[in-house]
């Protein structure tokens, strides 16, 4: 009988979150910012028919960066999750929350327990009645879940982003602005040209579905 | 599904809800024995509903009674439906089931174009809806017996299309129009007689009232429109800018017109 080798749980952390970390610094980022209109959603991605970003349920979008495979699986999941519950309950009983805190669950028991982490990181946005309602949750890919408010980045250099779209966001901005402030700061950040846009927004006044995907004119000024 | 983790894998077709929520055991399964005997459960019966083709989109509209035997159980439920945003579901039969297929069959198309990024085809949701009848065949055999009628637009021709459907999830694409439910014979044979392709969308809200006038005056089971009470059709229409509800104000203004104009 042989025994496996022992490896001390500081260690197997370390190398699975430096695998995962080095998977996700690959990928392009993504921010989203609370804006008077609804929440708005930017990715650079230089594909147009693969999309990051993606509708979960009436106000709730989903982000991802990382690997392909991976999020799409995780985005998937999450409408699986979403629908089951709004058909069992009911529309409203949908909340970003208890989504937010199911990836949690599942990312952080994939990294700890499956063969190898997942190499993304995640946003799951709500739409609230005003911008004091929305609701930013970033996940990571250990499973931490951040509860963010006002704006959020994810993927490569997120936490660069981050800082540069705290230092020009200002409180209740219009959905124009907050667009071009955040392109502003990809670009700052990565230090070269964008390679391909795209974007979405959660509206704030609508009937049941909110999400829609910004158009190729809406994203072509920023 | 486990209460906090993410369902990751789900069978086959991997897009499907009606699927997936069998698999989680949230749709009922019907084992009825074949020599079982008709129920005699007492379930309000939903009547007619019916759906025509204009020119440039389809209106649909249904009565808003529920009966029970020669009792009325409801004189306020839906049966005309948003499926989608370019398409239309409306019900005949078991109201209660038939309420339920309709919850489910929005469910199902959502749910589709979230996990592929598009709307199925027309055909592919009207299609959809003839195997989710067919599934019910164990309880149309006891009775409980519910037959939809579906009409949308086809987006990439923008033309308005009719699909009535039978028991055994049986389906038919119709040239003009089509009803479902008791008072269904008595609203196509109207039609019949006054039905153009080639009418615009007033005249053709017109004719569906006037056809729902003339079920309710032949079928014990349909309501006409309410005007003592204040209770009129729902009535949706169509186009290729995708499906609207008629405002009631427009929808009792018919009514009015087709009671004068209907024995």
């Amino acid at each position: 009988m042989t025994l496996p080798f022992y490896v001390p749980p500081e260690q197997l952390v370390k190398d699975r979150a430096e695998y995962a970390r080095k998977g996700i610094a690959r990928g392009r980022s993504i921010a989203a910012l609370s804006a008077r209109e609804g929440v708005v959603i930017l990715a650079e991605n230089p594909s147009r028919t693969l999309t990051k970003i993606s509708e979960i349920y009436d106000r709730i979008a989903f982000a991802g960066v990382g690997k392909y495979n991976e999020f799409e699986s995780l985005r998937v999941a999450g409408i699986r999750y979403a629908d089951v519950k709004g058909y069992q309950y009911g529309r409203e009983d949908v909340t970003a929350k208890s989504l937010a805190s199911a990836f949690s669950q599942t990312l952080g028991n994939i990294f700890v327990q499956g063969p190898k982490p997942f190499e993304v990181e995640v946003l799951i946005v709500e739409v609230g009645r005003d911008i004091a309602d929305d609701r930013l949750f970033k996940v990571t890919y250990d499973g931490t879940l951040y509860d963010k408010s006002g704006h959020t980045a994810i993927g490569g250099p997120s936490d660069a982003l981050s800082e540069k779209l705290g230092e020009s966001y200002e409180d209740t901005p219009a959905a124009e602005d907050v667009l071009r402030l955040a392109a502003e700061a990809f670009r700052v950040v990565e230090d070269r040209a964008i390679d391909g846009w795209e974007g979405a927004m959660l509206e704030r006044q609508g009937t049941n579905r909110r999400f829609r995907r910004l158009t190729r004119d809406e994203l072509s000024g920023i | 599904m486990s209460g906090f983790l993410l369902p990751l894998d789900a069978p086959l077709p991997g897009n499907s809800f009606t699927e997936l929520a069998r698999s989680l055991d949230l749709t009922p399964r019907w084992h009825l024995p074949a020599e079982a005997s008709p129920s005699s459960v007492p379930a309000p019966d939903a009547t007619t509903v019916l759906a025509l083709r204009y020119d440039g989109g389809v209106v649909m509209a249904g009565d808003r009674q529920a009966s029970s035997g020669y009792d009325v159980a409801h004189r306020r439920i839906q049966k005309v439906f948003a499926a989608d945003a370019y398409s239309a579901v409306a019900v005949s039969g078991t109201a209660g089931m038939a309420i339920e297929l309709v919850r489910l069959f929005q469910t199902e198309l959502e749910h589709y174009e979230k996990l592929e990024g598009e709307r199925l085809s027309l055909d592919g949701k009207a299609t959809y809806l003839a195997r989710m009848v067919r599934m019910q065949l164990p309880l149309a055999l006891q009775g409980f017996l519910v037959v939809p009628l579906f009409c949308g637009v086809d987006p990439r021709t923008g033309t308005g299309h009719v699909f009535t459907f039978d028991a055994v999830g049986g389906r038919y694409e119709e040239q003009d129009f089509g009803a479902a439910g008791s008072g269904g014979r008595e609203a196509r044979a109207y039609l019949r007689t006054v039905h153009r392709p080639d009418s615009d969308e007033d005249m053709a809200v017109d004719r569906a009232m006037e056809a729902l006038v003339a079920a309710a005056g032949q079928d014990l089971a349909t309501g006409g429109p309410d005007i003592r009470r204040g209770i009129y059709p729902n009535v949706v229409t169509v186009t290729a800018a995708g499906l609207r509800h008629v405002e009631e104000s427009a929808v009792a203004d018919a009514a009015r017109r087709a009671v004068e104009t209907v024995l």
